[in-house]
Formats: C-alpha cells, structure tokens, sequence
C-alpha cells in the first residue's frame, strides 16, 4: 500500500435529533473529542443507543454535526457527503446489491472512478482472493452465506483504498465460531495494510480483541479512551468496569490515603488496596472493584471475605467458582482447575486478593 | 431415565427433486437422566435443532424412537408430549398480557382461575417477574421477554424442558448473565432438561453433558470436562474452544502412548481407545496448557510471535513455528501474573504431556 | 422489527407470498432450514387430516363452492362460445371477429393498446408519486398520500363522468371557458385520461410498497463507494424497483381490460372497447354465443398476463434486506430534484382534484353546462329515484363483504398453515377471480344459473354469490399477510403448552388476525359499493344497485343527479371506514395490526 495513513479528528463533535414525536430535542452525540492516530483501529464499545453509530455515521458523512467539526487528514470533512470522502463503511446488513454478482459488486466503486476495465479485473480478483473468496465473482449474494456475504462487503470497501475504513457491527448477524474467525482475519488485512480504522460494537470481547485503543460510550457520552489493557484494568468508573469485563464490586469506606496506598474498611475488615480512580476521596463510601481472575480462593479466615461455594462451572480453559458471600454472589475464575486445589460445591471458603489487584471506584452506577 | 432416543434418524426429501435428499438427523443414540441438562451442540445445519424439535413432536423422525419417562411417544402430538419449549424467539403471545402468557399452558388443563393465579405469581417471583403482570410482551425488554418465555414453560411442570437456542437474540453481556441464570433455575426445580446451541462456551457454563454433532451425526457425548479435555476426535476438538494438533507416529501403547515427533518421542497418559500403534497419532494441546518463556533447546518449539490480543482476563498469543503451517496458539490467563509477549517477540514453548490428549490420525 | 401487515395491498391484485412455496421461505427466514415436502408426507398430512373431521369437513365444502362459484360459471363462458347447436365449433369466434367488416376485431385492438397505454402512463405517475414520497421526502407526505389513494374508494368511472363534465359538450372548460359548442369527449383520449386516473393508485400502492422495502443501506453503500446521486437512482434504486414496476404494468393492463364504467361512458361507436361490446352482445342483441366468445377472448390476455405476473414476475422481487436492517437519514435525492418532484406530483395532486371538484360542483350545480346555481335539487332527485337502490346495494354488499371476509380468512389459514391433497387448487381458484375481468363473471353467472336446477338469475342469491366468491381474494390478501407475520414459533408454542389445532387457531391465530381481517372488510366493502362489470348482468327489477342507476343517469344526460349519486356513494364508504377503523382503535387499540414491534 503506497497510500500514507491519515488521522481522523472528532472537534467537539455534538448531534442532536428530534424524537419521533418532534417534541423533544435527543442529543444522540454530546461533544465528542478524539483524535484517532494514522494506521490505528479504535473502537466505539457501548450499549445501543450510547450514540456509538451515530458518530460512525458523522465520520462517514451520513448524517451531519449539528456542532463541532471532523477531519480526515488536515482535511475539514465536516460538510462533505459520502461520495465525497475518502471514507468506506462496512454495514451491519451488509448492503451488498442483490442484482449484481460478486465482481460486480466488488467492481463498482472502480466502475465509478472510470478504471479502465482492465485493471478493474485485476484488482478485482486481487482483492477477492485477498478476503479468500478468490473464484466467487460470477456468484449472486443471495446465494451466499453470512460470513461471505460478510467478505464481500470487506473487499467491496478495500478496493477503493480509502483512508479510512468505517466498520458497523459488522460481525453480529454470525455464528460465534465464525465472529472470532473473522475479527482476527479483518484485524490482520487493516495492519497488513496500515488503514486508519472506527469498528463500532456493543461486544466488548470483540473490541478488547480487535482495537488499537477503545473508546466506551454511554447516553451520547465517552467514558473513557484507552488501550484496551487499561480499560480492562484501570477503568474510570464502575460503568467502564462492569461493562468490559465481569467484575465484582464490593462496598467499602475509605478510610486513608497514603502515598500509594489506600485503607478501607471492607465489610469492618481492613483492606489495603494499590489503585483508585481520580473521583473518590478519603471518607466516601465507593466501590471495591475485583475481576474475577484477580480473585483466589483460600481456607475460612485466611483472606478478605468469607463465602461458600455455590456452583462450579467447568469451562475448559478455567473454572468459574460461584461463591455466596454476605456481599452477594461473587464470582472467581481458577486459571488451572487442573492443577489448583479445587473447593467443591458447598465448601467453606474465603475470597483473597492482592492490593495491586483491585481498585477502588466511585460507587456511582451511572 | 428421562428421555431415550433411540437409532433415530430423520431425512428430508426435497420437494422440487424427489432424488434429493438430505440427512438431517443420523442414528442418535442418547439416554438422558431425570434432572440432567444435556447440551446438543454444533455448527448451524448439524441437526440438533431437528433432533430437539423431533423429542417435542415438531418434527417425526424418519425411523427410530423416543421414549420419555419410559413411554413410547413417537405417535404422540407434540401438545401431549408434557413437554415445554422455550423458543428462539420467545414466541410469547403478543396479544395477551405476561400473566395470561405464563398461565395459558395451564388454563388449557382446565385449572381453575384462583389456582392459576397461584402457580403464576409463585413463578414470577422465582423469575423477577412480579410487577409485570399487566404488561403486553411488546413492552418488555428482551431479557424480561426471555423469563417471561421460560416461566410459562416450566409453570407446566413439564416432563421434559427444550430450550431452542434461547440467548441468541440477546446481546452479549445479557446472554452471559442469562445463561447462568437458566442453569440456576433448572437445577433448581430439577426438570430434565435438554438444550440447543452453536455456542460453546454457553454450552459448558449450562450442562451435565454435552452431546457434540456435526452433519447429523454425534461426535461425542460427554461431560464438559471429557468433551475439552479428553475430545474423541478432531472435529470436536477444534469446534470445543480453541486447539493446536501435533501429529505423529504411535510408536508406543501400553498406559500410555508414545509419539515420535521429528526425532523427539513423548509419552502422554490420557489418548483414545481407537489410537493404534504403527499409525498417526495427534497430540491435542490446550492453548492455555502451553508455557511460554525464552527460547532454548529444551523447549518443545521455539517461534515467533505472530499476533497478541489482549481480552482483558486473559491474552492470546499466535506463534508462528518454523516447519509448520498452522500457527500454535497459546493463551495466558493470568497475564499481569504471568508476563506479557509482543508481535515479533522470539518465544519457546513448553507443556507438561499430562495435560495434553493424544487421538487417533485416521 | 416487524412491520404491520400492509394490508392495503389486498386490495391489489397482486400476489405477495401465498403459495407453499413462500410459506417454505418464510419458514426458512424464521429456521434456517430445508422443510420441503414429499408424497408420502401428503399421506401422512391427510391422516393427521382424518383425525380433525370437522377440518376436513370446512376443506371440502370450500372446494366446492370454489368450484361451483367460481370455476363452473368460467366453463360455462368456454362451453357456450366452443359451441354451436350442441357440436364443438370456432363459428362463434369467427362471427365475432368478422362481424361488420373486424368491428370486434378493432374493439379487441382498442382493448389491448389502450391497456398498455394505461399501464405505462398509469405506472409512471405511480412511480413519480411512490418515488416523491418515500425517497424524496417532499413536504405535505400525507396529503399526497391521501390524493393517490382517493379514487380507490370512488366508483370506477368518476374519472368518465369528469372528462364528460369537463370537455364534453357542455362541458365546463370545452363550453363554458373555451366557448367551443361540440366539443366531443369521446374516444381514445378521454378514455386513456379517465383509467389512468383511476388506476394510478393500484400501481401506487405497489410502488411505494416496492421502493420502501429496498434497504436505504443499498443506497448508504451505493454514495459511500462514491457514487452521486443520479448514479445511485439509475444504478441502484430503479434496477431494484424494476420487478415492482414490471408487476404494476402487467397489473394496470389487467385492470384496463376489464374496466368497464369508464368505457361504458366514453367509448362510443368510434372507438369500441371489448369488455363494453360484450355486455352489448347480450343485454342488447341477447346473442348468448357470440357474446360468451367476446367474454373469452377478452378473458385470454388478462388471465395469462395476470399468470404471467403472479408466477413469474413478482417472484422475481429481490430481497434486500439481510441482517439488522437500519433507518436511513441520508438524502438521496438533490434538492433540485426534490422541488422538481414536489411541483410534478402537484401537478398531478391538481389533476385529481379538479376532477373529485367537478364532481362535487355538478352535484350542487342545478343544471350542469348551463346553469351553476348551487341547489340540492339533484339530491333530492337522487332520493326520490335512488333509495331503493341505496338500500338494496347496501344489503347486498353489508352481507356479502362478511361473508367473503369469513371465507378469505379461512382459505388463506388452510393454504399457509395447513396441509392437504386440493390446496394448490383451491389457492389458484380463488384467486382467480382477480384475473377475470367482471364482465365475463357476470357472463359467466348468468349463463351457468340461467337453467335449472339453479335458476337464480335476478334473485338477490346470485348478486350475493358473485360479490361474495368475486371478492375473497381481499379477505385472502389479508389473512396472507397477516400469517407470514406471525412468527410460527408462537403457534407452536401454544401446540406445545397444550393445545390441539382447534384450540390453537381459536385462543392464538385468530385474535392475531381480526385487526386484519376488519381492515380487509373496508377493502373488500369499497369494492363490492363501487363495482359495476359484473353487478350490472345480474341487476334485475327486484335488485338494483347503485353503481349502475349512476350509469343510466349518466346515460340519460342528467350528469348532476350521476354526480351526486356518486358523492352519495362515496360518503357511504367513507362513514364504514370510519365505522370499522372506530371498532379497530377501540377493540383492539390499533388501527393496524397488533403484530408491529
């Protein structure tokens, strides 16, 4: 690829639309600000409705900022349609025309820039064989399965060589099997070819697995922005914890802070713990948050919280403890449950972690 | 037992060519126990939908037969089968509110209203249900459609419970929470249940055992464990979680099983009756039974790292190896503990032949 | 998710998933499936058949009446114009087309270009309309929408009785504005005006049916490849719609050839029309052979395009829609075009209300062409002479559209849901009826219930019969739709919770149809008040019918009482559908179908 990447810029980026009724403004968008680097896949991970495809969609030029500006580039893309940027989405549904075959389907954006239909041949069955649908062309879409309804839709937006590819859950009509195969193959053709990439999911295996850097919205809101390791283990708020990943939360009164430390009272037990998020302070009560795999089990008495056994749910690569505890239920994961000492069902049991393990939150929900 | 089918096969004859004809269903035999939940899992078109649809009476099976509570049910109407099923799409009426959903099964037994009443508020509890009554299912939310689904199944006090696919209309933090909730709730009322999906790791959170199918035909029946970690053959190796396949030549079989690789020769405890000396033989590894460390002779392959993805709990490694074609995956599950590689990171790789499988290369 | 059931579209004639086929499709959406079905499954069908007697029973009797009412009166027409003194014979065909130097061949030519004139005009207004509305997002939507539906409940040929009030000899702008004294609105020009106006709306509703189902996605992908706008239309949007636009034309040329009120008025002796020469043949000249071989030969073209339709064109409609569908903000129309659409469709929005105008005007107007002197003395005309009429077409059609609701609803269950030996039958039977054109219908009935043992010309049996069997495909339509909605799992659910197929039809699928069912009681009613091409054979002294005393007004120059009779009429159905449309919101808080969502 000869192409250089470019950044995409959102400048407080806002939309709003009438609801249904006409009455009521909805702010789909609120001042979004973000910059994705040149090459990078960032994702937009939220529930539906967080204003995840709307902003895809703006990126796109499908609908326009009632404020703010976009860039591609140094380029003010803010007013220009679709067919004018060097943008190209990948649809939930596909939207591949059913009265062309494939090649022609693939073919068209060339067809649109007056490529000599030599070349268009070329590059055509390039690009095909690129997404490993190589002898498909005379094929019609209806007669094709998801995943290579999927494919063709890929390559159909690959050959224009955009700068930047626009990415709608593109994935969730598949089987799980074929989603895993099929975010590792997208993944591998972006980096291979260096495109500056949005992928908008509300599946955040999906996003943690795929992205460059994550960015979690909620309510037309972003949350957070971040690779994905520190999502996953320094979220902001209890919102971002729960909603990329399992996490327990216990509640705890904050009763030091010192240097790194912080002390709080844990169910009237006290509990060292190395991380805090930037909104809490001594004397609040707030959140303990504990991903499963940073908890362990141990005899009654030994660590933090005492519990019993509930359930044990065996998944192959790990066990999922299920324990009772006076909090809840809280769920452990045991990497090796074949070298672990296993508790049964209905042992006694008590839960442990180490303080750079856990981290504290505001106990705000929302 | 509970539910017994037996040699049953089904095979659908195309309407427009009366030669064609697709076997859906091939020779399933399974006895399943009272209170057991039994998982048939597959790819899509592998037949454990028509086999699930076949045990409620949807669907008569070419020949063979099923026996529920020891009754001989094949000529027996789906509706006095006393079974339930919870549908892929809910399939709650749109026309009635939750409370005349939940009770219908049971006005159509003739119960009187203040009894109906009774079972159906006492269900709802149990589901979360208890302020939804007066609701139209158009005003639920899917998860709240789900329960209101399952609730008027097991309000029945069925025989048998069928769960077609139930999670797949919901989004993914939903159906991780969902699915643990429908193991609870059958363990807790204790009725035979069996249920359909393509997901495997739905699949081992929910069941006793597990009956894996491909192309109509039952490629294993095990328990969770047996199925990851002792799989029968390659396909449902592959299809259970992810796998690495060493192949070599069994040249050894006493308590356990000796293969050459290259010039090295392992012994592993745990192989497959059907494993032959003198023949191929593949050594099924876990991604997570791998141990990766620095590059030294005396690890079993020595790579590069391909690819890294990070999933938060756990970090998954492609190694590209010299001589082979397909990459070894390997997962670390504790990657703040164990130590995080990068793309292009030299890397050995180790495992402990007790945790690996060994299974017949024919 | 879903959308409600469109019922509007039963009352065009066009075929949208009814066949077992389609069921499989639909069963495919919904499974994943193959589920195709073999002999010895109709065996095994016909056995768990015999365990539900009173099913049984309700199949065979529909067969025949389907048979009987249908069928028997079409062989009739096939027998009587085969035939001479008792022999097979091709004398009558030869007749008809060599009667006075190829009149009836000239009126068989008349027929079918007018047909195709009206189907390409027709569909291309029809489309500027669907197109206006659904992509161009032209302001005053509802209006519009109002406009192209309008003449679907107004009597066949007020778009007649207009060019006549209009350019006709006293007309309003040939006479009174233009001061022309003979002006002649007669012949091909009128009669192209007056069907396009009627018809429009058939194609109308399909279009827009048509053009709303293809994913705004499409045209999403379409501009974001790089495409403008005219690209995307001539590339994309039109290639799709062209199935919908082929089924509109073969649609609207059915329709033509069987139009009767219009040529009825304009189609003099100049220009003969074959559906009008027929009735002539044998109302006029009583030449019962030569008249049932016009009935046939005008019967050939509309029943083999209406096959070629339903069997082969509207399968070819694509399916655009995979996956999650999504809503579409994106423009894809330039503003340039969009005014430009906008001031077409109120060009054509004015056509059609100078015509309902007119209509009004001379039904207040105290003598048309001369004096414009608001008065009610054409409505009290009206009452005087028309009452009984109101009375007796208000019988007729306040039973028969029931009835065949009934029927339509319980064929189109037996034919998506149920298996048996006759079911293709008695699907192609009962559609039939919307490839015959009314005129052969009415030839038919009264050639096959003129003899005994069924001596029912004149009596209110026949009226009732024709409008009951002529109109079940509406009641079908509907229950279709309303079908291929509801999920089959829910169905099953109830199978499973206990119910037999009794139980279950009564407590789930039924409730789940009424709101569809009533809706298709308004169609099915505006058809039966507004027919005319059959009614008119089978009216006697004892029955009258309100669509043909307008005819005879209008034939005897009192256009004021014709149009105030028609406003009569219209107001008729207008205060029904606000009746049934009253019963739907409180009943069953909808207006539509309680499946969307």
């Amino acid at each position: 690829m000869e192409k250089k990447s470019v950044s995409v810029t959102l400048e407080h980026v806002t939309k709003r639309f009438k609801d249904v009724k006409g009455k009521a403004d909805v702010v789909a968008v609120n001042d979004s600000n973000f910059i994705i680097e040149p090459g990078e896949l960032v994702t937009l991970l939220g529930p539906s409705g967080c204003g995840k495809t709307t902003t895809l969609r703006m990126i796109a030029g499908f609908e326009l900022p009632t404020e703010g500006k976009i860039f591609i580039g140094n380029e003010d893309v803010t007013m220009l349609p679709p067919n004018k940027r060097d943008t190209a989405t990948m649809f939930q549904s596909y939207g591949l025309f059913p009265h062309m075959t494939v090649f022609d389907n693939v073919a068209y954006g060339l067809k649109l820039r007056k490529v000599p239909s030599e070349e268009i041949k070329v590059r055509v069955n390039e690009t095909l064989s690129l997404v490993g649908l190589a002898d498909y062309g005379d094929r019609a879409p209806s007669k094709l399965s998801g995943g290579q309804q999927q494919r063709v839709a890929l390559a159909r937006s690959l050959i224009v060589t955009p700068s930047v590819l626009l990415l709608d859950e593109p994935l969730s009509n598949l089987d799980a099997l074929l989603r895993e195969q099929m975010r590792v193959e997208i993944r591998k053709i972006q980096r291979d070819l260096g495109i500056t990439a949005v992928y908008v999911t509300h599946d955040r295996v999906e996003a943690m697995s795929l992205s460059d850097r994550v960015v979690v919205m909620k309510d037309g809101y972003i949350r957070q922005i971040g690779a994905p390791s520190e999502i996953y283990e320094s979220p902001n708020s209890r919102f971002v914890a729960g909603f990329v990943g399992k996490a327990a939360f216990f509640p705890v009164t904050i009763m030091g802070h010192d240097g790194p430390h912080w002390t709080c009272d844990l169910g009237g037990r006290a509990v060292v713990v190395a991380h805090a998020a930037d909104d809490v302070s001594v004397g609040d009560d707030a959140v303990l948050m504990a991903r499963p795999e940073s908890l362990r089990l141990a005899a009654p008495g030994e660590g933090h919280i005492d519990g019993r056994v509930r359930m044990n749910v065996y998944l192959g690569n790990s066990l999922e403890s299920f324990i009772q505890t006076p909090f809840g239920e809280v769920l452990v994961q045991i990497d090796d449950p074949h070298a672990k000492r296993v508790y049964p069902e209905g042992a006694e049991v008590s839960i442990d972690f180490s303080p750079d393990r856990v981290r504290i939150l505001n106990k705000d929900e929302e | 037992m509970s539910v017994k089918l037996v040699d049953v096969t089904k095979v659908f004859t195309d309407h427009d060519d009366r030669q064609k004809e697709f076997t859906a269903v091939s020779h399933v035999n399974i006895e399943i126990e009272e209170g057991e939940m039994v998982t048939f899992l597959g790819p899509s078109g592998c037949g454990k939908t028509t086999t699930l649809r076949i045990i409620s009476g949807f669907e008569t099976q070419t020949s063979g037969d099923v026996f529920i509570d020891g009754e001989l049910v094949n000529d027996l109407p789906a509706n006095k089968r006393n079974t339930s099923m919870v549908f892929q799409s809910y399939a709650i009426f749109p026309h009635l509110s939750v409370s005349q959903n939940i009770g219908f099964g049971l006005e159509l037994k003739g119960m009187k209203k203040d009894a109906i009443k009774i079972e159906v508020d006492k269900i709802m509890e149990v589901m979360g249900l208890t302020s939804l009554g007066n609701r139209r299912p158009s005003q639920l939310s899917g998860g709240q459609q789900q329960r209101v689904a399952l609730a008027r199944a097991i309000v029945n006090k069925p025989r048998v419970l069928l769960f077609d696919e139930p999670l797949s209309n919901l989004d993914a933090k939903l159906r991780e929470q969902m699915r643990i909730e429908i193991r609870r709730i059958q363990q807790q009322f204790g009725i035979t249940s069996i249920y359909v999906t393509h997901d495997q790791s739905e699949a081992m959170t929910v069941s006793d055992r597990i009956m894996v199918m491909d192309k109509g035909e039952i490629k294993q029946l095990g328990t969770p464990f047996e199925i990851y970690s002792r799989p029968s053959n390659r396909f449902v190796a592959d299809f259970i979680g992810r796998a690495n396949f060493i192949e070599g030549l069994v040249c050894g079989l006493q308590d356990a099983v000796s293969i050459q690789v290259g010039k090295t020769v392992l012994r592993f405890p745990s192989f497959n009756p059907d494993v032959e000396e003198g023949k191929i033989g593949i050594v099924v590894i876990r991604p997570e039974g791998l141990v990766l460390g620095k590059t030294s002779s005396s690890a079993f392959f020595n790579g590069t790292v391909s690819h890294a993805v990070y999933l938060g709990s756990s970090m998954e490694y492609e190694i590209s190896v010299d001589g082979r074609e397909d990459p070894i995956i390997a997962v670390s599950n504790n990657p703040v503990k164990e130590g995080f590689f990068h793309v292009g990171d030299p890397v050995g790789i180790s495992f402990d032949p007790v945790s690996a499988h060994v299974i017949s290369g024919s | 998710m879903r959308r409600p059931a469109r019922v509007c579209a039963a009352l065009v004639p066009l075929d949208m998933g009814m066949s077992g086929s389609d069921w499989n499709v639909h069963w495919k959406k919904t499974r994943g499936t193959m589920k195709r079905f073999h002999f010895t499954d109709q065996w095994k069908d016909m056995k768990k058949l015999s365990g539900d007697p009173l099913l049984l029973c309700v199949i065979v009797v529909l067969l025949l009446s389907l048979i009987m009412f249908i069928i028997y009166p079409l062989l009739r027409v096939c027998i009587v114009s085969f035939q001479v003194d008792g022999h097979f014979s091709l004398k009558n065909f030869r007749d008809a087309l060599t009667y006075s130097n190829g009149y009836y061949l000239k009126a068989l030519w008349n027929s079918l270009w007018m047909g195709v004139a009206t189907a390409v005009l027709g569909t291309f207004v029809a489309f500027v309309f669907a197109y206006s509305l659904t992509r161009a997002n032209i302001p005053g939507k509802k209006f519009f929408n109002v406009i192209a539906t309008i003449p679907i409940i107004s009597p066949p040929f007020i778009g007649a009785l207009a060019i006549v009030m209009l350019f006709g000899r006293n007309g309003f702008i040939s006479s009174t504005l233009l001061g022309m004294r003979n002006a002649n609105a007669y012949g091909a020009k009128g009669l192209l005006f007056a069907q396009v106006l009627t018809f429009f709306p058939v194609a109308y509703i399909t279009l827009r049916g048509v053009l709303e189902s293809i994913s705004p996605t499409l045209e999403d992908a379409a501009m974001d490849l790089g495409g403008n706008r005219f690209t995307i239309f001539r590339k994309v949007t039109l290639p799709l719609a062209i199935p919908g636009i082929a089924s509109s034309m073969l649609v609207l040329f059915v329709e033509s050839l069987a139009d009767f009120g219009n040529p009825l008025v304009l189609a003099g002796a100049q220009f003969p029309i074959l559906s009008v020469q027929a009735y002539l043949e044998i109302t006029g000249m009583g030449n019962f052979a030569k008249g049932a071989a016009l009935a046939f030969i005008l019967l050939v073209p509309s029943v083999s395009v209406y096959m070629l339709q339903k069997y082969w064109v509207s399968k070819k409609q694509y399916v655009t829609v995979t996956g999650k569908p999504t809503q579409s903000t994106n423009n894809v129309v330039s503003p340039t075009a969009r005014w430009i659409l906008f001031a077409v469709s109120c060009l054509i929005a004015s056509v059609v209300i100078l015509v309902y105008a007119s209509i009004i005007w001379g039904a207040f107007a105290k003598s048309w062409g001369n004096s414009y002197e608001v008065t009610f003395d054409n409505f009290k005309y009206v009452f005087r002479v028309g009452f009984e009429s109101v009375l007796d077409t208000l019988t007729i059609a306040g039973i028969s559209t029931p009835i065949s609701g009934i029927i339509g609803m319980m064929i189109a269950f037996l034919v998506v849901r149920k298996r048996f030996i006759g079911r293709r039958f008695m699907e192609f039977s009962s559609m039939l009826s919307f490839a015959v054109p009314g005129t052969v219908i009415g030839i038919g009935y009264i050639l096959a219930f003129n003899h005994a043992p069924f001596y029912l010309t004149g009596t209110l049996a026949i009226l009732l019969l024709n409008f009951i069997f002529r109109y079940i495909p509406v009641g079908i339509q509907g229950g279709v739709a309303v079908l291929n909605q509801i999920d089959p799992s829910i169905e099953e659910a109830a199978v499973d919770l206990g119910a037999d197929s009794n139980v279950t039809f009564r407590k789930v699928t039924l409730p789940l149809m009424i709101p569809a069912f009533f809706s298709g009681l308004i169609f099915a009613f505006v058809r039966s008040m507004t027919a005319i091409s059959a009614a008119i054979f089978l009216v006697s002294a004892k029955w009258k019918f309100m669509t043909v005393q307008i005819m005879s007004q209008v034939e005897s120059g009192r256009i004021g009482a014709a149009a105030a009779f028609s406003l009569i009429l219209v107001g008729i159905i207008l205060i029904a559908m606000a009746v049934i449309k009253l019963i739907l919101r409180l009943k069953y808080q909808t207006t539509s179908s309680i499946l969307s969502g």
